[in-house]
């Protein structure tokens, strides 16, 4: 599947709409995702208390962002990582590449990591003639069928179990023939195990970057990370600097939260602090460690006064509970991030010329910043990244028109009284029966469904007519 | 329709007004909506006399015209404060604002602050009117302490809880609770009734085909319910299920504002079942 561009949201909007097993194949996951985490949240008490101490976490190593990096990469270094800065997506995939080819790499593993895709590092080691493994069973779904993830949780969500059998039946070397999910992770498994052990270099994301011990943690269910960090010689962390949190215990309330928000469960299969190369008296680890560290507008935000964003810890909670996502799915958002949170972060990673329409999309309906774990006030920064757009005119000039047009009337009270007054007039030219089944100027709204007929006269003419009524009577 | 306040029950308004002692002497500013002005004025009648009921002086300021949720929702923070200013200066010297609306009565509590942030005096003005403006349901009963008395209506009804209200300001038993006070209503929980109905505002014109969608599902779990009205506090809200029920020929359920049904004031509805008859 060619992923598809920002720019063309409306387009991926209508092509998405006409899937016709699309929501359903959506709603198999967001339901459930939904209701495993309405009850987890159910069964821990401390969950408000959690949030806002999460929320302290980041908000605090946020504001001191300077000193945290610098505390990371002082206790990074001592314990052997080789640190790198990238502060654009190129870079950092370039920094990559170059460790890659220093090493003389020809097969790398990567466990799943949204950050290796924001900086196109899938692409970038495809491109460069690199077997690239996706270690992660979703992500190894979608490399073999060539998609693009489309939520940042379950990457292969838009994937039916039909097309999982196939998949497998064509690329497994020892394909199973059953379509048990059990035997089809074996299949997987299979299909995995050689290449963990065969890989010259591993390459996985962060969870969390601990500033006092220069340690990255990792959550998984599959145990995925730890194969790809713990057999190759070399192993390479690409982060963004977001990550940071000052230590262990600053990271243990995000940990509940996370894993609570994301799949609705206490804590993961796997949770691991990986702390550099290999020491002298390991039994085994691999011998080099690299951290990319990646800014690609992330101290732009916070420069723009959108540091809540930086908060946000990838759980997809907002996607799984937006009534638009649920319906569109991820790939129509045609970026890296779909849904509320990534409607956020692509004006920034890209920009708002290109991203600005599904700024739009969301009808601010508060859901994602109800769920988000980390209190990010979602709608809020929709709406200011919204204000963004329309002071650099990137709003189309029908729309900019309309809505100065009305903001102008609503201005002169009087004036937008007359034209109301006008307008119940046409709307009722316009009736049958009760409702309008179509009028000129509303098709937006009567394409897809009836408008009420509204009385006879505004509330404002009745209610004068009626004061003078009675003032003439008494 | 005036005669029908003129004629409202004095001796029930009168015991609620006493029941209201502590609110008698407030003056009480209506914000109608542009929704309720054009389309459903009945609602903003029916919101006068459950005021007056609940022992409160209305006023309506002629002057008025819409809070600004459009230009606000699409970015236009300058056409936002030129509304903002025009209905301060309207509103700042009543007791109370109160607005049948979540939506609107959000973005005058919430919003007008935001974007007034930069001018200290507008600010302090636009603190002083989001601190006495009120959703018209959540005053009634926590400002109020109103009970409704009286209102017989036969049938079962199933609620949607809008988005502003009921995220925003924290609209949710106050409906209930009055609707449980009206003789012969029996209530149908509606699956998602907190669900974004997919209007939001200029998105259901924006975006119809996902707004579509999104109230297509709505109206399934409505039309689940098998419930005689659907209810609710915002008229956009219920203008976009209504006109989904309509259009897809479900003609079973009618859709009303909260405060027609309380006020008495539901069979008078256009377009409604009962009206035809």
């Amino acid at each position: 599947m060619q992923a598809n561009k920002p720019e063309n949201f409306y387009q991926n909007v209508k092509d998405a709409l006409a899937q016709p097993d699309l929501k359903m194949i959506i709603r198999r996951t967001t339901d459930k995702a939904e209701a495993k985490r309405a009850e987890a949240i159910a069964n821990f008490p401390g969950f408000e208390n959690a949030r806002k101490q999460g929320q302290k976490v980041k908000d605090h190593t946020i504001k001191y962002m300077d000193h945290y990096l610098a505390e990371f990469e002082k206790n990074a270094l001592a314990q052997g990582t080789i640190i790198h800065w990238a502060s654009t997506a190129e870079e950092a995939s370039k920094i990559v590449l170059d460790i890659c080819r220093q090493h003389e790499a020809k097969k790398v593993t990567r466990s799943k990591s949204m950050l290796g895709e924001e900086i196109g590092l899938s692409h970038a080691l495809d491109n460069s003639g690199i077997e690239r493994v996706e270690t992660d069973l979703a992500e190894h779904i979608i490399q073999l069928a060539g998609d693009p993830p489309s939520h940042i949780v379950w990457p292969a969500m838009h994937r039916s179990r039909e097309d999982v059998i196939k998949l497998f039946r064509e690329y497994h070397k020892d394909p199973t023939y059953s379509e048990e999910i059990i035997d089809l992770v074996r299949s997987a498994r299979r299909d995995l195990r050689t290449k963990f052990l065969t890989a010259d270099i591993g390459i996985s994301g962060s969870n969390f970057l601990l500033a006092d011990s220069g340690s990255s943690c990792t959550v998984t269910n599959e145990g995925n990370a730890e194969l790809t960090i713990t057999p190759p010689k070399v192993h390479i962390v690409t982060a963004g600097i977001e990550k940071l949190v000052p230590s262990m215990a600053h990271a243990i309330p995000l940990l509940r939260l996370l894993t609570r928000s994301a799949t609705g469960s206490e804590i993961t299969q796997y949770i691991t602090f990986h702390n550099g190369a290999k020491r002298p008296n390991d039994a085994d680890g691999p011998e080099e460690c690299h951290m990319v560290l990646v800014d690609n507008g992330r101290t732009k935000m916070l420069a723009d006064g959108m540091e809540e964003m930086l908060r946000c810890i990838r759980c997809g909670a907002c996607m799984n509970h937006c009534v638009v996502y649920k319906h569109i799915g991820g790939h129509a958002y045609g970026s890296v991030y779909p849904g509320p949170m990534g409607s956020v972060l692509t004006p920034h990673l890209n920009s708002l010329e290109v991203a600005n329409k599904q700024t739009h999309a969301c009808t601010l309906n508060g859901r994602c910043e109800e769920v988000c774990p980390v209190n990010i006030p979602l709608p809020k920064l929709l709406r200011s990244l919204r204000a963004q757009s329309w002071d650099k005119k990137y709003e189309p000039l029908t729309n900019r028109f309309v809505v100065k047009a009305f903001a102008a009337l609503a201005k002169r009270p009087m004036l937008f009284q007359w034209v109301s007054s006008c307008g119940v007039i046409f709307m009722k030219l316009c009736s049958r029966k009760g409702w309008i089944r179509s009028m000129p100027l509303a098709g937006g709204w009567t394409r897809n469904r009836d408008l009420i007929e509204p009385e006879s006269k505004t509330f404002m003419q009745q209610y004068k007519a009626m004061k003078k009524a009675k003032s003439d009577g008494a | 329709m005036s005669q029908e306040i003129i004629n409202a029950d004095v001796k029930g308004a009168q015991s609620n007004a006493i029941k209201c002692l502590n609110i008698s002497e407030k003056k009480v500013g209506l914000f109608v909506t542009c929704l309720v002005n054009t389309m459903r004025p009945s609602v903003g009648f029916a919101a006068i006399k459950l005021l007056e009921d609940a022992g409160c002086t209305v006023d309506v300021p002629e002057s008025q015209s819409c809070c600004g949720q459009p230009a606000f929702n699409s970015g236009d923070d300058e056409g936002t404060r030129q509304i903002a200013y025009q209905t301060i200066k309207q509103f700042e010297t009543f007791d109370y604002v109160v607005v049948p609306s979540g939506s609107c009565a959000a973005m005058i509590k919430k919003n007008f602050v935001e974007v007034l942030k930069d001018q200290p005096e507008w600010l302090a003005r636009a603190e002083h009117l989001a601190s006495i403006t009120h959703e018209l349901l959540s005053f009634l009963v926590d400002v109020c302490d109103f009970e409704p008395s009286g209102v017989e209506l036969e049938g079962s009804y199933t609620y949607h809880d809008s988005c502003s209200g009921y995220r925003s300001l924290h609209v949710y038993e106050q409906p209930r609770k009055m609707l449980a006070n009206v003789k012969g209503l029996d209530h149908r929980p509606l699956h998602g009734h907190s669900e974004c109905c997919g209007f939001g505002g200029t998105f259901c014109v924006k975006y119809s085909d996902i707004s579509n969608e999104i109230v297509a599902e709505k109206a399934e779990n409505v039309l689940a319910t098998e419930a005689d009205y659907l209810l609710g506090g915002d008229m956009g809200c219920l203008m976009n299920m209504a006109g989904k029920l309509n259009r897809e020929g479900h003609k079973e359920i009618e859709a009303l504002h909260t405060a027609e049904v309380l006020a008495g004031l539901a069979p008078q509805i256009l377009g409604g079942k009962n009206a035809s008859k």
